[in-house]
């Protein structure tokens, strides 16, 4: 099975990634080679197996609800690359 | 020029034979005469500024084992005020507000962070090859064909091996640490996932991804997995367990160790020369004690599948943070993306574009499908399921063994260029490495020979979950009894 070029942008868009126009076969062969390595889990009957999500099986901790970070907005915007005020800035969304 | 390990170095500077400040100069000197790409960012005046503290912090009575001691960082650890990349243009020029807990912990008992070492894109390769910032070579090459140091820790482990530091920082999210040890003659250490924080750590896929020490030798692994592991509540994976001393089982006898032979692991992919120094090494743990038997991990070869899901599908996600907004590269020109699209979403593919490379790309791609609507079930679900029988599989066969030993790669160090035409036989690489990562078990690679043409081999010893220091003994008490480790790489020191 290979991707064909409108699948292959349909996952790009998904992805926010623009992919020119003659790179597109490329990446469809490129992902098609890595899905046929994928589909060899097809064959396994899994029924009744619960999703592993985590090598242990641990909960998530709760802790007190009380402040343990201080504001440093200051400091971490300093490494944007456009913000102001306190405002990270972007393009233009509503007309 | 011999090699020094963190033990020998650490005594040195105990009876003031060495200053921190003194052996801080000399490996920056090594690093900037040498000609191999280990590091991505060097800054001297603080290395050595921090020598200078921890030089008075003895003077003042300190004397945690590892205070002044320099090791090279891998890129993927934020630390304030230092240039933080992961091998991407994507983070070309960002500078981390924060320090990564395992790199914080280091500095707290006097390590000094030496530089930043080059490693795949975000930790996405087994060559070393996607990194932004240049191929690294491997010191062990020894003909006119520069061969890859592994991926995606390279740069560390190319760092070491040419003796540009004493020991180094890596991660492992499908064999990171142990591939490159593995191909650079090194130890390495790949803990239990939840030992070391992910705090500040950049995240590529999170229910795999874990720290670990990558030096000569294991006791050297040990010393450093104690400044590097502990509980963070700043990581909601990280395990809440009483602090544990990894150098305490050093020494330990292993007779009547049960070794367990994974006969999957021994198939018809495994190189012929790898399999012969296999059986030798095993040998020589009988000779030690050891008992042998065959085991059997029946889905291993579902992990490189499931693992081609799981971890694209968990960095599709974690990398959708760098959209050009909050920190990193933004595209200046986006208008001319074609399409329908708002300019906001112009401005985010033409970033994403511009700043990733080839290989992020593709997985990102991967992952996007593996979890989009209607393809959830059949690759996300299913894959964490067969994660589920991996992990099995590995109980099973420690109710009958105490360590699993193996092959670490299939194949020794490769050219490079030879591989980056085809992706699927890049992966390849891991298959022996992967279901470690699944299972989230502690393994470690560590030196176990010479091919013919002189290129190191790696032996990869598994323990059960949380079982560190007996698995660090149990390479201890190989290396007491062979030299592999200490052996030089053709390029050392500060040598083009």
């Amino acid at each position: 099975m290979a991707l064909d070029n409108e699948t292959v942008k349909g996952i790009a868009r998904l992805a926010r990634l623009e992919i020119a126009e003659e790179d597109l076969p490329k990446y469809g062969s490129e992902l098609s080679n890595i899905l046929l390595l994928v589909e060899r889990m097809e064959a396994v009957d899994t029924t009744g197996i619960d999703p592993m999500t985590h090598p242990f099986d641990a909960h998530l901790r709760m802790r007190d609800d009380v402040v343990t970070e201080t504001n440093q907005r200051e400091k971490f915007q300093a490494v944007a690359p456009n913000a102001e005020t306190g405002l990270y800035l972007v393009p233009q969304v509503i007309d | 020029m011999t090699i020094s390990t963190l033990k020998q170095l650490s005594a040195d500077l105990a009876k003031g034979q060495v200053s921190s400040v003194e052996l801080t100069k000399q490996y920056i000197e090594r690093i900037q005469a040498s000609s191999i790409n280990a590091f991505i960012s060097l800054d001297p005046d603080h290395a050595i500024a921090i020598a200078e503290e921890a030089d008075k912090r003895r003077a003042s009575g300190e004397n945690h084992s590892l205070l002044g001691i320099p090791v090279a960082q891998k890129d993927i650890f934020c630390i304030e005020g230092t240039q933080t990349t992961c091998g991407s243009k994507m983070l070309e020029g960002f500078t981390a507000p924060y320090t990564a807990t395992v790199i914080e912990n280091m500095h707290q008992q006097g390590v000094v962070s030496l530089g930043k070492t080059n490693m795949d894109e975000f930790a996405m390769g087994s060559s070393n090859e996607s990194s932004y910032y240049g191929p690294v070579i491997n010191p062990w090459t020894n003909s006119a064909s520069p061969l890859v140091p592994g991926g995606s820790s390279g740069g560390s482990a190319a760092a070491v091996a040419a003796q540009l530091a004493p020991a180094a920082t890596g991660t492992d999210t499908g064999g990171s640490i142990r591939q490159p040890a593995a191909f650079c003659n090194l130890t390495g250490l790949k803990p239990s996932y939840g030992r070391c924080s992910r705090y500040g750590m950049i995240a590529f896929a999170s229910s795999l991804d874990q720290a670990g020490p990558m030096t000569h030798t294991a006791e050297d692994a040990a010393m450093l997995l104690n400044t590097m592991a502990g509980f963070d509540s700043k990581d909601s994976t990280s395990l809440d367990l009483p602090a544990e001393n990894f150098c305490a089982e050093l020494g330990d006898s292993i007779e009547g160790l049960k070794l367990g032979l994974p006969k999957e692991f021994f198939g018809d992919g495994l190189n012929d020369e790898i399999r012969t120094l296999m059986e030798a090494a095993i040998k020589h743990f009988e000779s030690l004690g050891a008992k042998v038997s065959e085991i059997t991990l029946p889905n291993a070869e579902l992990a490189l599948p499931s693992y081609y899901v799981i971890a694209p599908a968990e960095a599709s996600s974690n990398l959708s943070r760098f959209d050009g907004v909050r920190y990193g590269h933004r595209a200046e020109n986006y208008s001319d993306v074609k399409g329908d699209f708002s300019d906001l979403e112009k401005m985010y593919m033409r970033t994403r574009s511009e700043g990733f490379g080839d290989e992020v790309k593709r997985r990102i791609m991967i992952g996007a499908y593996a979890l989009s609507s209607g393809y959830y079930d059949a690759y996300y679900a299913q894959a964490q399921k067969l994660r589920r029988l991996i992990s099995n599989d590995f109980n099973s066969a420690f109710a009958e063994c105490d360590i699993i030993l193996g092959p670490t790669t299939p194949s020794p160090a490769f050219q490079a260029g030879s591989r980056t035409d085809d992706p699927v036989s890049m992966y390849l690489n891991d298959i022996y490495t992967i279901p470690v990562n699944l299972a989230g078990l502690p393994a470690m690679s560590i030196p176990g020979g010479f091919t013919q043409s002189g290129l190191p081999v790696g032996l990869q010893l598994i323990a059960p979950y949380l079982k560190e220091a007996k698995l660090l003994n149990v390479a201890h008490r190989y290396q007491q009894e062979t030299d592999w480790h200490l052996q030089q790489a053709p390029i050392h020191g500060g040598q083009a």
